[in-house]
């Protein structure tokens, strides 16, 4: 029992502002009271959790990713680069190479394929990784540069990162980025579990629906909360009912979690029901994630 | 003069597509030889980055002198569409070609 691999949950939604953050700050430091925890922020390009985190910051590192940069001189104006790049961060117009640093996704086919080695990659600055920790609880906080658009290669830098330095963390909690894109399942695609917030609403439902399809293309165990539970209508419910996914826990509307959360507080030693239902969403994934 | 507007269709009474970056069609008006062209821009449909740059591109080959769209390009596409010698008209929305055209001669348009 000692060498228990740590249990990894993800906690995602189909879109925004569903109560994403309120689930992952107030479950990773309701559990850090008991065990170490670790709790990763890795909505990038708008991280909030460090709202809810007060403690010690240990150390902000600088995070690179390798674009191309055009030597004019030695440029013989070939066009390769522009047809090469994919995602058409390098372009062609006349006598003029333009490179899109944001669009880059450090492939290095352009650098490559130039004839006249006129693109040499060089490190660019694209954002930086944070490291609080607060008693038992280590929060590491991934922000994107503005202006930043490939949020993929800092996820993958910050999973990295927290594999080597803090794999050993028994329990392991992800912030994703909302929707259901790339960055989405970059940032899912090591956790053992995945928790998608949504609301009792047409749009809930909606959103929701797409994150299941998400998650099943990659074969992630799922599993729901119900934020704002009592507006709405019982529509999510049945859906999930009929679809097979459990819910795991139903977080009761109560403006007094709402006045909390704007005054960036944690709501779990405040609002009794609030522990009620980290206790069963935890229980619920142990069981789920043991069986398999 | 070479005038290219973004377009959902390919005739005069098509909309003006709003979208810079995303457009289906670029319909390219001379008005001095008054010649009427069709770029097919659709391709752009299939990609998942650097719809604004691919686009630029495909303008920086027409070269217009006036281009005519709806909410005005990105900021990388902005960034490259420098290097053209154009005159950024936008706000056409909702409009035909044909009404976004008469618009531009009576002056009606927004510029950039
Ligand atoms: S591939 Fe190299 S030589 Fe050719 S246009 Fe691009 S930068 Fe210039
Ligand atoms: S490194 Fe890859 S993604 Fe970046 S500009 Fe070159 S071809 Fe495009």
């Amino acid at each position: 029992m000692i060498n228990n691999p740590p249990l990894k949950i993800g906690i995602a939604s189909g879109k925004g502002g569903t109560g994403k953050t309120l689930l992952s700050t107030n479950l990773a430091a309701y559990l850090s009271l008991t065990q170490p925890t670790l709790l990763v922020d890795l909505d990038v390009e708008e991280p909030d959790d460090f709202l809810f985190v007060r403690g010690t910051t240990q150390s902000i590192t600088d995070q690179y990713k390798m674009i191309p940069v055009w030597d004019e001189k030695a440029c013989t104006l070939c066009g390769i680069c522009s047809k090469t790049c994919k995602y058409h961060a390098v372009i062609q117009l006349g006598s003029i190479i333009l490179v899109f640093k944001e669009l880059c996704h450090s492939c290095y086919a352009c650098s490559e394929l130039c004839p006249a080695g006129a693109l040499p990659m060089q490190k660019h600055k694209m954002g930086e990784i944070k490291t609080i920790t607060s008693g038992n609880l280590t929060f590491i906080e991934s922000r994107l540069n503005i202006g930043e658009e490939q949020a993929v290669p800092l996820i993958h830098q910050t999973h990295e990162r927290v594999e080597k330095t803090h794999g050993d963390i028994p329990l392991q909690i992800f912030d994703c980025p909302p929707g259901t894109s790339c960055p989405v399942v970059a940032s899912t695609r090591n956790v053992d579990f995945v928790v998608l917030v949504t609301e009792p609403t047409p749009f809930g439902l909606n959103d929701l629906r797409l994150a299941v399809e998400t998650m099943k293309e990659i074969h992630k165990p799922v599993g729901v909360v119900i934020n704002r539970y009592g507006i709405g209508n019982s529509d999510v419910e049945m859906y999930c009912r009929e679809a097979g996914i459990p819910v795991l826990a139903k977080i009761r509307y109560d403006r007094r979690i709402a006045e909390l959360y704007s005054n960036g507080q944690l709501v779990y030693d405040k609002i009794e029901d609030m522990q009620t239902s980290l206790d069963n969403i935890i229980k619920a994934i142990q069981n789920v994630v043991r069986k398999n | 003069m070479k005038i290219a507007f973004t377009a959902a269709g390919t005739t005069w009474e098509s909309m003006i597509d709003p979208r810079f970056g995303r457009t289906e069609f670029f319909i390219v008006y001379n008005d001095e030889t008054q010649e009427v062209s069709v770029v097919d821009n659709s391709a752009v449909k299939n990609e998942a980055h650097g719809a604004g740059t691919a686009t630029a591109q495909k303008i920086f080959e027409i070269k217009p002198d006036v281009l005519i769209t709806g909410n005005g390009p990105g900021e990388n596409a902005a960034t490259a569409l420098k290097q053209l010698n154009m005159k950024i008209f936008v706000n056409a929305h909702n409009m035909t070609i044909k009404e976004a055209y008469e618009n531009y001669k009576n002056g009606k348009l927004q510029s950039l």
